[in-house]
């Protein structure tokens, strides 16, 4: 069973059609990384996992339960409720912007989700978010609020945050971008130390290095189809697709 | 001297009767006309703009007026006066809310509700635990300047003939030939908005341990 399986997803925003049937699998303890040109479509692949965008076609798996399936009619179902709201505990996103809840301290952040949405008690919340804080190596921030933390400290508090939930695969939808570049290297580190313990992961980065170094297979999107993909030797050592070579030829 | 500050207090007593029960009733409406604004659905939406344009784009005197009056048109029989007070300052000040209200809700970022979503919350929980508590700090300067208004607005219950601060003023103006009670009323208000003003830079102190 794959944690994540998609085929032939396609979405659209108008006329644009970003997705144009794109098909993957995410096994347990993988690491995929999406790489590629902005505007490729990367996100919003991201977006349609983690139910913040509908698909327009296609079929989405996620840990053996459909999220959604398209009929021989060409139309779109999604799941009921109740299998929605499963799905959606078992995929956390961490985002670019971090989306950290301003009013929260750093410990209600993380442990929010967990007690209104797990239902797990309050002191059990708190030592998940402890232990989340000490992994992290925030331990010492939990009651500052995310606007008096670096914008590397509070992507890490966003990794605990979907963390928290322990949910089966993390997706990261440009986790550095946003980060100074002297700031990039402890999120990057955090995702490692991840990988190393067999987190399945699906990275969409634009750091070409770290895509290399952390991932078991690599996938380069171009105008909304998956133009190459093969592990990171395969995809940066040899890569065969005219387009690959000269997106990265840019990053040599 | 002593018994023109009595009948003062008194009037400023039904004054703040006005003040406390139009928030009490107006706040919370507010919220749910700033939602049916919201609505998709395009006839709620079209019909609560409709409510908020009148509101809004007539005087308060003229609807205090209509309230008080037109029942008797339709229906024979009315509101007491006090009453009719209260129903006309909230559905006027609750368009007035609503409208902060949107602003704000429509200043929360997109990641906030992207970020609830993906954590699993409800609908209702991140519009209470995420978004309100965020709104609340946001239009605190707008509504500080509302309930100053209010606090203004109230002298225009005369209109109908309850007796409020300004009423009461005006009435011992005239038994006594004199602009002086005035005046004094005129203190008591500008007394009420100080605590108004005080209390909503409480709140903002309060609120200021984010961004």
């Amino acid at each position: 069973m794959h944690v994540i399986s998609v085929k032939d997803i396609r979405k659209g925003f108008g006329d644009l059609q970003v997705l144009k049937g794109i098909s993957f699998d995410v096994d347990k303890g993988e690491v995929l990384s999406i790489i590629g040109p902005s505007g490729s479509g990367k996100s919003t692949l991201l977006r349609c996992i983690t139910q913040l965008e509908r698909i327009d076609g296609g079929a989405v798996e996620i840990c053996g339960d459909t999220l959604a399936t398209t009929d021989d009619d060409g139309t779109v179902v999604y799941s009921d409720k109740a299998t929605l709201r499963k799905i959606r505990l078992q995929v956390g996103l961490v985002f670019q912007n971090f989306n950290l809840f301003p009013h929260f301290s750093v410990m209600r952040n993380i442990m929010e989700a967990q007690v209104h949405v797990l239902g797990s008690p309050k002191e059990d919340a708190r030592r998940v978010a402890v232990e989340l804080l000490r992994k992290m190596g925030l331990e010492d921030k939990a009651d500052a609020y995310p606007c008096q933390l670096s914008g590397g400290q509070q992507q890490r508090v966003s990794i605990a945050r979907a963390l928290a939930l322990k949910p089966e695969v993390l997706c990261f939808d440009e986790p550095t971008s946003a980060l100074d570049p002297e700031l990039t290297g402890e999120i990057l580190k955090v995702i490692k130390e991840l990988a190393a313990e067999k987190m399945t992961m699906v990275v969409v980065t634009h750091e070409m290095a770290f895509a290399r170094d952390i991932s078991d297979r690599v996938i380069f999107m171009d105008d909304g189809i998956i133009a190459e993909s093969g592990t990171p030797d395969e995809v940066f050592g040899h890569p065969k697709n005219e387009r690959t070579k000269k997106f990265l030829a840019r990053f040599e | 001297m002593s018994q023109l500050l009595l009948q003062l207090l008194e009037g400023t007593l039904t004054s703040l009767k006005i003040f406390f029960l139009t928030l009490l009733f107006s706040l919370p409406l507010g919220i749910v006309v700033a939602q049916g604004r919201m609505c998709r659905n395009k006839l709620v939406s079209g019909i609560v703009n409709v409510y908020i344009m009148i509101m809004r784009g007539t005087p308060l005197i003229l609807q205090l007026i209509f309230v008080y009056f037109a029942p008797y048109y339709v229906f024979g029989a009315s509101f007491n006066r006090f009453t009719a007070v209260i129903v006309a300052y909230v559905i006027n000040y609750a368009a007035y809310f609503a409208e902060i209200y949107r602003g704000g809700i429509q200043s929360i970022p997109k990641g906030q509700y992207e970020a609830s979503h993906v954590l699993g919350f409800t609908k209702l929980h991140t519009f209470t635990h995420i978004v309100a508590p965020q709104v609340v700090k946001r239009i605190i300067p707008a509504m500080g300047n509302e309930v100053i208004t209010l606090v203004k607005d109230t002298a225009l219950a005369q209109t109908i003939g309850v007796a409020e601060l300004f009423r009461v003023a005006q009435n011992a103006s005239a038994r006594e030939f004199s602009t002086m009670p005035i005046f004094v009323a005129g203190l008591f208000y500008f007394i009420m908005n100080m605590v108004v003003s005080k209390t909503f830079d409480k709140i903002e102190t309060k609120l200021a341990y984010y961004n």
